[in-house]
């Protein structure tokens, strides 16, 4: 399981949580959600701007 | 677990508690000021009563688009930031969150009075009018303090952002504002973002129905991938319309029939309101695309601002809209002036009185625009409707070809 982070605000998209009231269930992978889905916190970046997460950060 | 990116390099992981100390903000208390506008509708009872003239309903207008311009004019701005360091202070300092609190109990305080005095009140119908604009008055600022509230993860402040909106029944925009305004500012495919060569007039029913088609695409996208029918409670826009629906309903119940022409006029301004001031935000403005095809992202060149303290103290430092854009999140009192933003000439509230005149906004605005743009008019986002007539005005480009009527092409 992986994470991503929004350069912009610092939301984290943690695969094991997914984002369930946007359609992503626990564990839906990252590679699943689609290339225009924008940030649900800020808008201001695109998921294809999200950066990984380091392990243990 | 809140997670703010620190600008500037002296940053790490401050996750101590900064010590303020040496740092007052200026500004603190002069946020209670906020409250002023939904306690309006009292104000102007008072008024009324004390004087016997019963024009003082018409207080909310004369308030918002008369004295706040004349205070910007008389006050003047302040540029002054918070420093780096004190930001996250500022924003976990819970006094500044209450104060918006509070905006939205004397809200519907208010509209119950003014229900009240529609239904029992004795005003004569240019009275009660003066009334409902007032109220549309209250509303518009309220959808300002439910913007300010929308954008916070926390769960409490989102259903307070739609509750202030289901007075003007305004419920989508908490979704269109955050997932799709924000998204798409600046760009010719945002029906919030404004264009040179538009009107006010013209921009208001794009702006209307394009948010609204918008909103209604967002959630339905969203109610697709989780497996749900669009038409149902879940769908974020028809629970916050049916806060409206009860809300009105009640109201006609409790006061009778005769307020629900009131309510629905004090909503079109409310909204209308809203809708003048997302008309000056980015009027002009435009969003470069990169070589993938994709925008540039949103800098604080895509968003006009200004640092007129009166309009900055009603509107929870909305015109410091540039760092509002390229950080959402971030709580209106720790919102910065950024040098590299293009300032309007005055406080939002004087520029919403501009707007309502095209001839006078354009004479004040478009040069200013050209200005920011180094005088080539191709790099503003222009209405397509009347893109020759903009091109010939202010000409073709860097070439300085002016297009004349006629002349060989």
């Amino acid at each position: 399981m992986s994470a991503w982070r929004c350069p912009a605000c610092g939301y984290v998209y943690d695969e094991a949580e997914g984002h369930p009231r946007e359609g992503f269930p626990p564990a839906t992978p990252w590679a699943d959600v689609p290339d225009h889905w924008a940030c649900p916190d800020c808008g201001v970046r695109d998921k294809v701007d999200f950066e990984p997460v380091e392990e243990g950060s | 677990m809140e997670a703010h990116v620190e600008h500037g390099h002296h940053h790490h992981h401050d996750d101590v508690e900064l010590n303020p100390a040496a740092w007052s903000d200026g500004k603190r208390y002069a946020w209670l000021l906020g409250i002023l506008v939904p306690l309006a509708p009292f104000i102007a009872w008072g008024a009324v009563e004390g004087t016997g003239f019963g024009g003082f309903w018409f207080l909310g207008p004369v308030l918002v688009f008369v004295i706040f311009p004349l205070l910007d004019l008389a006050i003047g701005m302040d540029a002054t930031n918070p420093p780096d360091s004190v930001l996250k202070w500022l924003e976990q300092d819970h006094y500044y969150r209450w104060c918006t609190y509070l905006f939205i109990p004397i809200q519907y305080a208010g509209l119950i009075f003014a229900c009240w005095m529609w239904g029992d009140g004795g005003l004569s119908v240019v009275e009660s009018i003066g009334l409902a604009v007032t109220m549309g008055v209250v509303g518009g600022i309220g959808i300002n303090t439910a913007h300010e509230l929308g954008h916070k993860r926390d769960d409490l402040e989102k259903w307070l952002s739609r509750v202030a909106l289901a007075q003007t029944g305004y419920g989508h925009f908490f979704i269109e504002h955050n997932r799709g305004h924000h998204v798409r500012v600046a760009t010719p495919e945002d029906p919030a973002s404004s264009r040179l060569g538009e009107s006010f007039w013209e921009f208001l029913p794009r702006t209307v129905s394009g948010s609204l088609r918008s909103a209604w695409g967002l959630e339905a996208a969203r109610l697709d991938r989780l497996g749900k029918s669009h038409w149902t409670l879940r769908n974020d826009i028809l629970g916050a319309w049916a806060m409206t629906v009860v809300l009105f309903a009640a109201l006609a119940i409790a006061f009778g029939p005769i307020v629900l022409p009131y309510l629905v006029l004090q909503a079109v301004i409310g909204f209308s309101l809203l809708e003048v001031v997302n008309y000056l935000e980015h009027y002009g403005l435009l969003r470069e695309r990169k070589e993938d095809g994709r925008y540039q992202r949103c800098l604080p060149r895509h968003s006009w601002n200004s640092n007129n303290v009166a309009s900055n103290v009603l509107l929870y430092h909305l015109q410091r809209h540039s760092d509002h854009h390229a950080n959402p999140t971030r709580r209106y009192q720790a919102l910065r002036h950024v040098d590299e933003a293009p300032q309007l000439p005055t406080g939002y509230a004087g520029m919403i009185v501009l707007a309502w005149f095209p001839p006078v906004w354009r004479r004040v605005m478009d040069q200013r625009l050209l200005d920011h743009f180094d005088g080539d008019v191709t790099r503003a986002n222009i209405n397509p409707r009347r893109r020759q007539q903009v091109l010939a005005r202010y000409g073709g480009g860097r070439t300085g070809a002016v297009a004349t009527p006629g002349a060989p092409s």
